[in-house]
């Protein structure tokens, strides 16, 4: 035991010794124990997390990648077991993010450079239906609006929701801007993206909730609603756009997608703290990606490892000391 | 006389109840909703209560986060080494800098391991059939997920039985604990995952061992339920038996009750076994990895065939696993010596071959990488089959399907939503108080009208009453489909292997696979909640029925034939009568089945108590997400006590106790 012990002891030592030497000395005194990044469920977090994880070997960290629900992983985050979640949607994650970091165990790495767009959309062949789209007053127009409806709702147009956790103040809307549909609530992601499938199948009538950066606005054709653009004094004051006395008389904000932490990853990490801070990838650039791996049916470790080739400048400056 | 007397009660009860509900209103508007500024705060004293448990909690020695992470540690042991020897390989070290000192099996190994115990417990075609189970991981490329999974699930399903067992015979053999633990094991089966999932993270880390825990918690009370029945089931001549021969007390448990419920225990260890691969997919949500995590990645990106290919795949393990601890059940009530037979290779030729087996490939696979792990490019990729024959249903028939879906709900979803959401929660807490005083008398009648009270009293009367309708509604066609197949299928062998098969493809391939191209066939709505529920609730139902009905003492029936009933008169004066309890078992699991699928509907939209505790899952807010759990919970307890002693009144009036 003792023996086998010691051994160990000295195979860490001389991997340390190794590691060491490759990566300079300034990752010495940094724990050689694995940061563990966790992994979703959806192919954007999975690019992004890996990107992370393997700039971060590069600069000679030990990373280990874990499977985990996207709220369920806060328990995991205060208590030191999970270290860094990459993708924290200020859309979908603020209440978790907000409860968590109030705890003081968890914090907020800053933003990701990717923003959350979100808003409602309809397939182009919609279009002739409704010739006013993507303007959002032709939604008013009860003949447009009746093309959405089914039966359930006729004569109402029905607008597929996001699941009720997501918030996104549609109901809100509907009645704000007095337009004649009715709010039907998806339970998951992807329930919704089934629905529009199908419907896209048949080119049937359908509005939903898509956000971006997704897989969904490259395969299909559509375009997303134009509501009055958002401000903050729209979800604050009611005085603000066309319908004076509601809130929400506008279109839905851009979201930061945040990336968050145990707060004890500065001390223990802190070059691969400072590398986390200095992630950004932007809209475009993880589309494409995503578009890779959902549509082009590529795996996400050669979409990642063909991204670290071409930027190799840009990572290499997150890890510099 | 009674009888009269009964029907007035029912009849003024029931007076009454239609008085308040149609005039109740000006006089007593508390009475039909309850009142807000009532509700008790209980989300906020079990918020509380946790966090004490989680911060402050000690014994003096050591804090209660302490124990339960030295569970964790424990049951950590054999994890790893199930995942090493299956998966990862032994390794030194952890995360990327972690040095493999042994490879895993190889798949070669690992099949024939499986159709060398197939051989031994069942011979040839069992062996045949399991092995091949897993060839269809390999082909189908899931060899690695599967690897995963499988060993956390021979971590978790002998401790769901093993535990399950225990705690059914301390209830057997104490009744006061049996009382206690009843209630216990309802709970345990009813408050969805979601709701108690935070607290575990927090209790037992992030990761395998807080799945384990979780699934054991969720897959061990069938077991303990069983157990209980089946010994009481042991004839009493066996009994006799027993002491006459003058077993101790361990010896009559352990030689004479326990083999003697042998075939009953068993569908406890395939309860265990299909409730723990049931498990798999929030498991994975919570760092289990494995193949959970491959069906709901498939289709967060619409990829139906991968998903479904990982759903079987699933299902794959779960029939070999249960197939084979079935046949090696059996053969451990065998006698077998080894007469005659000398040296270890004699006597254990399996052991032997298996070893040298695993030398071979091992020491092969160093050299020929394909002998260590399948190869890529022999997988065959179901690619894009299932999806386009969605896409045909979908667009050929979806006018028809349409018709149908608005038909159900028409006519019987949403009338029946109507009218239960219209109740007054008063009369219904007195009319539940009522039955179960008449069936059962005055503690069970306060234990049911205090539940139901509580989920008023806690403000979910509500979203109570959406739960009621579609589980309701749910249970009701999942039993008059499953009794009717479970009688025909119950005598008939070939047709019950088939059903057999469904059954266990039904209650293991995760309902996320079916369920989203149900929403595409039948958008998102009550409609495709309520398939999903019919479709897993319908097993028990099916398989308790066949259960009872093939356990039916065949002299009994050869008297009835004797005495010239007609096959009509056979099933329904003899064999349904004696199978009855076995029936309502089957029932109470419908039941509980049903509400337990109430986390999985929430994922398609509907309102109800499953979507609150999602809502609080999502918020973080364990004590709400608990306060709707238990909710769940009263509903089932208050369903389960008035079937029972309905049941318990009906034998007793037919003198069959």
């Amino acid at each position: 035991m003792n023996r086998a012990r010691r051994f160990l002891l000295g195979c860490t030592g001389a991997a340390a010794l190794m590691a060491l030497a490759l990566s300079g000395a300034a990752q010495a005194q940094e724990s050689s124990d694995p940061i563990k990044l966790t992994l979703h469920d959806w192919t954007g977090q999975l690019i992004t997390t890996h990107i992370m994880g393997e700039v971060l070997k590069k600069a000679g960290y030990n990373i280990e990648y874990v499977q985990a629900d996207y709220l369920a992983q806060f328990a995991g985050l205060e208590t030191g077991d999970l270290s860094v979640a990459m993708e924290m949607w200020e859309t979908t994650g603020r209440d978790a993010m907000d409860a968590a970091t109030a705890t003081g165990k968890v914090e907020n790495i800053g933003p990701t450079g990717m923003k959350a767009k979100e808003e409602w959309w309809y397939p182009e062949y919609m279009k002739e239906k409704c010739p006013g789209l993507p303007n959002w007053e032709a939604l008013k127009d009860e003949k447009c609006a009746e093309a959405f409806s089914t039966a359930e709702t006729a004569p109402k147009g029905r607008y597929l929701g996001g699941p009720v956790t997501w918030g996104g103040f549609d109901d809100e809307r509907v009645e704000a801007l007095e337009l004649p549909f009715e709010v039907v609530h998806a339970g998951t992601d992807a329930a919704l993206f089934a629905e529009l499938e199908s419907a896209y199948q048949r080119k049937a009538p359908i509005m939903l909730w898509i956000y971006a950066p997704h897989w969904a606005p490259a395969k299909y054709k559509g375009e997303w609603v134009e509501f009055p653009e958002y401000t903050k004094e729209c979800y604050t004051d009611p005085a603000w756009g066309s319908n004076p006395d509601a809130l929400y008389d506008c279109g839905k904000p851009f979201g930061e997608i945040w990336k968050v932490g145990w707060v004890g990853v500065k001390d223990k990490w802190p070059g691969a703290y400072a590398a986390i801070k200095a992630f950004t990838v932007d809209n475009d650039e993880m589309g494409q990606m995503i578009t890779k791996v959902d549509l082009e049916g590529k795996s996400v470790d050669d979409v990642v490892a063909e991204w670290m080739t071409q930027n190799e400048p840009r990572w290499s400056e997150w890890i510099k000391k | 006389m009674t009888q009269g007397r009964s029907i007035i009660g029912w009849l003024l009860i029931l007076a009454a109840f239609v008085l308040l509900w149609r005039y109740g209103e000006p006089v007593a508007k508390w009475a039909l909703d309850y009142p807000k500024t009532w509700t008790i705060p209980a989300a906020k004293w079990i918020s509380n209560l946790l966090k004490w448990l989680l911060n402050d909690a000690t014994f003096g020695l050591f804090t209660f986060t302490q124990l339960t992470r030295f569970i964790a540690a424990v049951v950590e042991v054999p994890y790893q080494a199930a995942l090493s020897l299956l998966s990862t390989g032994f390794l030194s070290g952890r995360g990327s800098s972690a040095i493999q000192l042994a490879p895993p099996l190889s798949w070669i190994a690992v099949i024939a391991i499986v159709g060398m115990i197939g051989h031994y417990a069942g011979g040839a075609r069992l062996a045949i059939f399991a092995a091949g189970c897993f060839v269809f991981l390999a082909i189908f490329g899931q060899w690695n997920s599967a690897m995963v999974t499988l060993a956390s699930i021979l971590v978790a399903a002998p401790i769901g039985v093993v535990g399950g067992l225990l705690l059914g015979l301390a209830a057997y053999r104490w009744p006061r604990f049996d009382a206690a633990l009843r209630p216990l094991l309802d709970l345990m089966q009813t408050i969805p995952v979601f709701a108690y999932l935070v607290p575990i993270l927090f209790l037992f880390g992030f990761g395998p061992t807080a799945a384990i825990v979780a699934t054991v918690i969720y897959a061990m009370p069938p077991m303990t339920r069983i157990t209980v029945l089946a010994l009481r089931a042991v004839p009493s001549e066996v009994r006799d038996l027993g002491r006459m021969i003058g077993c101790t007390r361990r010896q009559m448990t352990w030689r004479v009750m326990v083999p003697s419920a042998r075939d009953s225990l068993m569908v406890g260890v395939n309860q265990v076994i299909m409730l723990s691969l049931n498990m798999v997919i929030i498991a994975s949500m919570i760092g289990a990895g494995g193949l959970g995590f491959d069906v709901l990645a498939a289709l967060r990106r619409l990829d139906i065939g991968a998903g479904v290919v990982a759903g079987l795949a699933i299902v794959a393990l779960a029939v070999a696993l249960d197939r084979l601890s079935q046949a090696m059940a059996l053969k451990m009530g065998e006698f077998h010596g080894h007469a005659g037979k000398t040296g270890f290779v004699g006597r254990y030729p399996y052991l032997t071959a298996a070893l040298v087996l695993v030398a071979v490939t091992t020491a092969i696979g160093l050299l020929i990488p394909a002998f260590q792990t399948y190869p890529k490019s022999w997988t065959v990729s179901s690619g894009t089959a299932f999806g386009q024959a969605v896409e045909w249903i979908n667009v050929n028939y979806f006018d028809t399907l349409e018709a149908i879906k608005n038909f159900f709900l028409l006519n019987i979803l949403v009338p029946f939503k109507r009218f239960l959401g219209g109740l007054p929660w008063l009369g219904v807490v007195g009319l539940l108080a009522y039955s179960g005083w008449r069936l059962g008398g005055l503690s069970l009648a306060i234990l049911v009208s205090v539940l139901a009270f509580l989920i008023a009293a806690t403000g979910q009367w509500e979203k109570a009453m959406i739960t009621v309708y579609l589980c309701g509604v749910s249970v009701l066609l999942a039993t008059l489909i499953g009794i009717p197949v479970g009688i025909v299928s119950a005598e008939r062998k070939q047709l019950w292997r088939v059903v057999q098969a469904i059954i266990d493809t039904l209650q293991t391939l995760p309902s996320f696979v079916y369920l989203m191209p149900a929403v595409m066939l039948f958008r998102v709505g009550d409609f495709t909640a309520m398939l999903a529920v019919v479709a897993y609730s319908i097993a028990p139902a099916i398989r308790y029925t066949a259960l009872g009905l093939q356990k039916v003492d065949p002299r009994l029936i050869e008297a009835g034939r004797a005495m010239g009933c007609t096959n009509w008169q056979l099933l329904t004066k003899i064999k349904l009568k004696l199978a009855l309890p076995d029936i309502m078992l089957g029932l109470n699991q419908t039941i509980m089945f049903a509400l337990s699928m109430l986390v999985i509907t929430a994922l398609v939209g509907t309102r109800d108590l499953g979507q609150e505790v999602y809502i609080a899952l999502t918020k973080a807010d364990t004590g709400r997400g608990l306060v709707a759990g238990l909710a769940v919970a009263f509903i089932a307890i208050i369903a389960d006590r008035l079937i029972a002693a309905g049941a318990q009144r009906t034998r007793t009036r037919l003198g069959l106790q």
